[in-house]
């Protein structure tokens, strides 16, 4: 079967320990979670996990009921990118002498949307949203001008584009009971 | 106020708990001290190994249907409970583990006997939560039951630390009404039930697996009527042997590796197969991709998880299958398959003249395992309950022992826990004391829980122990002779004599070697009170038959070690 990018959205009780079961899922099939984010979500008490990964539809289909069934997680569900708007941040530590030798580099950074938040005489500090691949772009970009310090990225985070709310829904069935 | 021991002992008591099994230690102490007031209020079994009280809790909870409940202590304690919790999790077994645990303050620390409990068990419990203070006690006790016991049952591990057990709590019962993280019984859809009946009442062949699903959701009358209006033939797992009785026109043996040739072979003729309660195990399926292939599938389970995760499913009918089956009974048509049903003879004939005739009516040489098991059945007016240990043993005495209750089989059959049996039908004889509980082992397997023979000295439980000794672990020896060139590494075994340390323990045992004294034997066996060690000196070589291959596709069986 062909192997997609999905996203996992999990909600569930915020209870120490579930992120370990919700990996451990993935781990006892050998998937690689190619990023995670952990959060609040809009419920009080709720947290929400966004998981990528790299799977056939049939396997995220039964990691997504696998993860369902642990006690407290309340709904787990997959996409694909159609489904979500998604985002991710990266930051760049790039080297100030570099970057103000070369004006190529202020200038792909301007191109990319991405913004300086700091910079002094050592480093400047880059930050950039974006899709994966945009994000990706920019650091092959900025890897050629061998100017990076550091860099970092953080897991995709995502919501749906559906117009159904399904934890609500679930939620407010479970009170009406 | 009362101690957190306490209130154990009271949250205990609210959920109607009438039997513990244990093991004291440093860490569990208070509440082992709070248990000694309440020796009125409920049985206390001191096991000789932790292992053997996870698996007694077991053998409880699957002879009654009630949560089995077993204490023990942190660190080793608790990890000794181990190998009956994954047990408990494969075979779907009520079961509340109460650990010790270091107090809270010492979490973390590497502390004398501390282990991560929560995090060692998350893999292989429903539910595993560590309680710090003792203000939780009356939830979790409560959530614990309430999770072990729903649904598609399971253990869980209770993980308590010593200052809430030491702690003073005001205790109130528990019950647990709405959770909204963790929903028992998944909602029925109609339109899934009224697929589900189109497709039997369309079906020309259709074959119904039974799991132990069906006992477990309490369910073998709403079976019965069911198959019966359908006329449906009906296969049966390992753990489902008890959900149709023998001698129903309509039950046509068990499924898998050493199952019967006619639902094995049928499996892939049939044009629907509905599995009930089951969830198609590798032994019961064989090579997927060969497996009913030309089949549409109908899946009852209340568990969504198992739905399509072996094999795919036309149709999915979640809930709780006492109610899916009524469901379904009511929306199907009165039909009759008579000449499919028939066309099972002639494979029931195969295998009854080239393996059953000789497992059981053998008429010279050593005993054998199969005549063993169906004169133990008969003895008991087929009405035991059958406990097994793994292996040959537990293949053969599945297969000839005969259920007419529900409920009547007792075996590890996921994990595959060898030592098993001995604690297991310790537990079945405090579940359901007013049936027989027959135990077949191996003399493998007996060894690995033979200190709980001390647990039946000191109850007296009345555990009809079947020894089939033939010096050999038969079952990886088979595997050996078929699969691996007739090299017998590590099988061939030296053994105690097995009737003096029956005397040692003080249960009344006898070694049985000539077929001519088989029944006598038995039938000492089954009328002295109380416990009883029947050792039968067996056939050394001989292989449980028929077999599927490992790997190999469900309708090509092995009938003797010459097909290999």
């Amino acid at each position: 079967m062909e192997k997609k990018l999905y996203t996992l959205i999990v909600h569930s009780e915020n209870i120490a320990g579930l992120l370990n079961q919700i990996t451990a899922v993935f781990t006892r099939r050998q998937i690689n979670i190619e990023s995670i984010n952990a959060s609040a979500s809009s419920i009080k008490g709720v947290h929400r996990y966004t998981i990528t990964a790299w799977s056939d539809e049939d396997t995220i289909i039964k990691v997504t009921k696998q993860i369902e069934k642990k006690i407290d997680v309340l709904q787990a569900h997959y996409y694909v990118d159609g489904e979500i708007f998604m985002q991710e941040v990266a930051l760049f530590k790039v080297s100030t002498p570099i970057l103000l030798d070369n004006p190529l580099i202020s200038k792909t950074i301007r191109r990319y949307g991405a913004r300086i938040m700091e910079a002094n005489a050592v480093y400047a500090v880059v930050e950039k949203s974006g899709v994966t691949d945009e994000i990706s772009a920019l650091r092959a970009e900025l890897d050629a001008f061998n100017c990076v310090l550091q860099y970092v990225s953080s897991g995709r985070i995502a919501v749906t584009r559906d117009t159904a709310e399904h934890v609500n829904e679930y939620l407010e069935k479970i009170n009406h009971k | 106020m009362i101690t957190g021991s306490e209130a154990l002992m009271q949250a205990l008591i609210h959920e109607g708990v009438d039997t513990v099994f244990g093991y004291p230690g440093g860490s569990i102490m208070p509440v082992f001290d709070a248990m000694f007031d309440h020796q009125n209020d409920f049985k206390q079994v001191l096991v000789r190994h932790e292992q053997g009280a996870a698996h007694a809790a077991q053998g409880y909870a699957r002879s009654s249907g009630k949560v089995g409940v077993c204490i023990v202590t942190s660190g080793p304690g608790a990890t000794n409970t181990i190998t009956g919790v994954a047990d408990a999790m494969l075979d779907s077994t009520p079961v509340v583990v109460i650990a010790g645990q270091v107090a809270a303050g010492f979490l973390g620390t590497d502390a004398f006997q501390e282990v991560d409990l929560v995090g060692v068990t998350q893999p292989i419990t429903k539910w595993s939560y560590q309680i710090r203070r003792p203000e939780d006690i009356a939830w979790a006790v409560a959530r614990a039951f309430h999770i072990a016991g729903t649904g598609r049952p399971g253990p869980v591990v209770l993980d308590f630390a010593k200052n809430a057990q030491v702690g003073m709590v005001d205790f109130k019962p528990t019950a647990i009404s709405v959770d909204r993280g963790y929903i028992a019984v998944p909602e029925t859809d109609p339109k899934s039930v009224a697929e589900a009946a189109a497709l039997i009442n369309a079906a020309q062949r259709p074959l119904l697996l039974s799991g132990q699903g069906v006992e477990l959701g309490d369910a073998t009358e709403e079976l019965r009527t069911f198959v019966e209006k359908a006329d449906i033939p009906v296969g049966c797992t390992l753990l489902g042997l008890s959900t149709l009785p023998h001698g129903h026109r309509l039950r046509k043996g068990m499924l898998g590796m050493h199952g019967n040739l006619g639902p094995n072979t049928k499996t892939n003729e049939c044009d629907l197969l509905i599995a009930v309660g089951m969830r198609f195990d590798d032994r019961v399926t064989g090579r997927l991709d060969a497996y009913a292939k030309q089949a549409k599938v109908i899946h009852l389970d209340i568990d969504p998880a198992e739905i399509n995760k072996n094999v795919h499913a036309d149709v999915a009918v979640l809930g709780d299958c006492k109610h899916t089956l009524a469901l379904l009974t009511e929306a199907i048509e009165e039909a009759k398959h008579t000449e499919w049903i028939d066309s099972f003879a002639p494979y029931e004939e195969k295998e009854w003249n080239e393996v059953i005739n000789q497992a059981i009516h053998p008429e010279e040489g050593p005993l054998r395992m199969g005549e063993v098991a169906r004169a133990v059945s008969e003895a008991s007016g087929n009405k035991a309950i059958l406990v097994t240990d793994v292996g040959q043993n537990q293949m053969m005495s599945a297969r000839y022992f005969q259920y007419t209750q529900k409920r009547s089989i007792i075996t590890s059959g996921g994990l595959g826990t060898m030592g098993f049996g001995i604690p297991a039908a310790i537990g079945a004889t405090f579940g359901a004391p007013d049936r027989t509980v027959c135990l077949f082992m191996g003399d493998g397997g007996i060894q690995m829980s033979i200190q709980e023979f001390g647990t039946i000295m000191e109850t007296g439980a009345p555990v009809k122990m079947i020894l089939l000794n033939n010096n050999y672990l038969g079952n990886v020896r088979q595997w050996q002779e078929l699969f691996f060139g007739k090299r017998y590494s590590f099988t061939p075994m030296v053994n105690p004599d097995y009737m003096k340390i029956a005397e040692a323990y003080r249960i009344p045992a006898q070694t049985v070697t000539e077929r001519a004294n088989l029944a006598d034997a038995i039938n000492t066996m089954l009328t002295t009170d109380g416990p009883y060690l029947l050792e039968v000196a067996i056939m050394q070589g001989e292989n449980v038959m028929p077999m599927t291959p490992p790997g190999g596709a469900v309708n090509v069986m092995m009938m003797n070690a010459t097909d290999c």
